[in-house]
């Protein structure tokens, strides 16, 4: 009877996983989907908890269980509710490198479980050894080790901790590197050769190394792409524990994330217009140094803050390009203001949102809609770019890649074919930057030395602030 | 050859489970506009966290006297909720942002 509630509570935790994943992709149902999928989450954990058992013995240890239960949720609240919000593609990339230790952790205990009796003297021992079982196991064990690894690598590039790095031929190390752990497991998956134990821990080992050197290379404005590979990976060492203890939540669960994750990954790269290949072998770093040369020259104007507030105070349309210093600024609730003050004077204010401005696709939405701005003020590109010819005035608020006509014009150039916010189509940009530092892709914008262009330098907030006063007293 | 298929045949059920949610995982989220997609990674995030199950039975099936396992089941089911709870947590708090004003 209790097995079979088991059983029912399995069924109703995968459905939850795959109503809930469906309705996270549409935005009037994403926040219910994620509670649907949550709610299932529980009820599957609770019911293994207090149903599950082995040959008719149920669970021990739950004080350990409770115990661990109590310290991941209170840690797994707080870290989630206080983490700030340009912080949050950081926060996913921990806890996904959580997930993918924890499967590795159970590859681990499982073999341990399996060898433990191993005294050193039966020489037959690990040939008896169920070989699917080492199978799962250590698929598992490489898929979490790689995804746990990798993830704190995208997490320290992403709070800046740690810098890209890459040496000649790096690809091909880490192809080999990757070789090697295919074979060594197959050799013990297929042979199970007496050193068993001591190879288990040299995988365990090379796919930690493993992790680190896949994403070392990648650079940081590609650590979203990356983040969402290593989630689907993490998804399959899921599944990997599903086919393990014959569990249908589990399998269910990893795959849909795995599946899914790996579609959302490739449509990540598409938003940007890359291939997944060009994003993971990368050529970002090494082609940019060429392509600036090409650029470089020209002169920039700069803009004081007074004539800045004029030429917005009557203007009739003014359109606001948020970018990634805007959230580093944490400049929203200002920009939120300057908008109201400009719509005051009759000027009507739009947002254009390109799909990768900031750190992770959709977070200059999140940022805004934090402030309260209007749902409907935020313009897609392919709006905005229609919008951009009746506009006067164009403010980029710490954004730079993403409007850099370098994409359209110059084929040299490592951005060229992603499509970019053509503000050049307005009347007057003007650029608020705390300097001419390139931005991400390390590139020179040549828009920075159009003639209709003219830059406001200063932290985005600052400046901002100085902007609201300087358009009261007009 | 002959293994190969009697392994199939062992495990038919779970390999059908798998295709079709291979199938299903890429349809589900197919049209999905590029503002979700970070919110959605992190609801898959939390999903993933289902290991977490895998964490509970290998710690529940410890024997008592087992320390090394007991430690690595601990830190496991620690590391599996950090996953469930802080992934779902997070992703609300995404959501929460994109209601609409009036």
């Amino acid at each position: 009877m209790e097995w079979n509630l088991l059983t029912l509570a399995y069924i109703i935790a995968s459905v939850t996983f795959i109503l809930g994943l469906k309705m996270l992709a549409h935005p009037e149902t994403a926040r219910k989907g994620n509670l649907v999928a949550a709610a299932g989450m529980s009820i599957a954990i609770f019911a293994t908890i207090f149903l599950y058992e082995e040959n008719g013995v149920k669970l021990q240890n739950y004080v350990w269980i409770f115990a661990a239960l109590a310290i991941g949720t209170v840690a797994g609240v707080w870290s989630a509710r206080t983490v700030k919000m340009t912080a949050m593609p950081e926060m996913v990339s921990l806890f996904n490198g959580m997930g993918g230790a924890c499967a590795a952790l159970i590859g681990i205990i499982e073999f341990n479980h399996l060898t433990h009796h191993y005294d050193g003297t039966d020489i037959n021992f690990f040939s008896k050894l169920d070989g699917g079982m080492l199978l799962v196991i250590m698929a598992g064990l490489v898929i979490g080790s790689i995804s746990f690894a990798g993830s704190m690598i995208a997490w320290g590039k992403l709070n800046g901790r740690i810098k890209d790095f890459s040496f000649k031929g790096q690809h091909l190390v880490n192809l080999g590197f990757f070789a090697f752990i295919l074979l060594l497991s197959a050799y013990v998956i297929i042979l199970r050769p007496e050193e068993t134990i001591f190879f288990f821990y040299v995988v365990l080992f090379a796919a930690l190394i493993y992790g680190v050197f896949f994403v070392m290379p990648i650079g940081g404005a590609d650590m979203p792409v990356v983040i969402s590979l290593l989630n689907s990976f993490t998804g399959v060492a899921a599944a990997c524990g599903g086919f393990l203890y014959d569990n249908k939540a589990m399998l269910t669960g990893g795959i849909l994330v795995g599946a899914a994750g790996t579609l959302l990954t490739i449509l990540m790269c598409k938003a940007m217009n890359r291939s997944l290949t060009n994003v993971l072998i990368g050529s970002f770093g090494a082609g940019a140094a060429a392509a600036s040369s090409t650029q470089q020259g020209g002169t920039h104007k700069e803009i004081s803050v007074s004539d800045a507030a004029v030429c917005m105070a009557y203007a009739n349309k003014v359109m606001i390009v948020p970018g990634y210093g805007l959230a580093v600024a944490q400049a929203q609730h200002v920009c939120h203001e300057l908008e109201k003050i400009l719509e005051e004077r009759g000027v009507d204010v739009q947002y254009a949102i390109h799909p990768v401005a900031g750190r992770m696709p959709g977070h200059m939405n999140v940022l805004l809609a934090e402030a309260d701005v209007a749902y409907d003020k935020l313009q897609e590109m392919e709006t905005a770019n229609d919008a951009f010819k009746t506009t006067d005035v164009v403010l980029i608020l710490g954004a730079n890649d993403v409007v850099n006509p370098a994409a359209k014009s110059d084929p040299a150039s490592p951005i060229y074919g992603m499509p970019i916010l053509e503000v050049e189509q307005a009347k007057t940009v003007i650029v608020n930057k705390r300097s001419m530092k390139p931005g991400y892709a390390g590139i020179e914008n040549a828009l920075f030395f159009q003639p209709k262009t003219s830059m406001l330098f200063g932290d985005a907030k600052a400046a901002l602030q100085k902007l609201i006063a300087e358009i009261k007293s007009v | 050859m002959q293994d190969f298929l009697q392994w199939i045949q062992l495990h038919q059920q779970i390999i059908y489970i798998v295709i079709l949610m291979i199938f299903l995982g890429i349809e589900v989220i197919g049209r999905v506009p590029s503002v979700l997609h970070t919110p959605l990674m992190s609801g898959a995030n939390a999903i993933h966290g289902v290991v977490i199950i895998g964490a509970i039975i290998v710690m529940g099936k410890v024997e008592s006297g087992n320390y090394f396992a007991l430690a690595l089941g601990f830190l496991a089911v620690i590391l599996g909720t950090l996953n469930v709870v802080g992934g779902f947590v997070v992703t609300d708090r995404m959501l929460e942002m994109f209601k609409k004003k009036n």
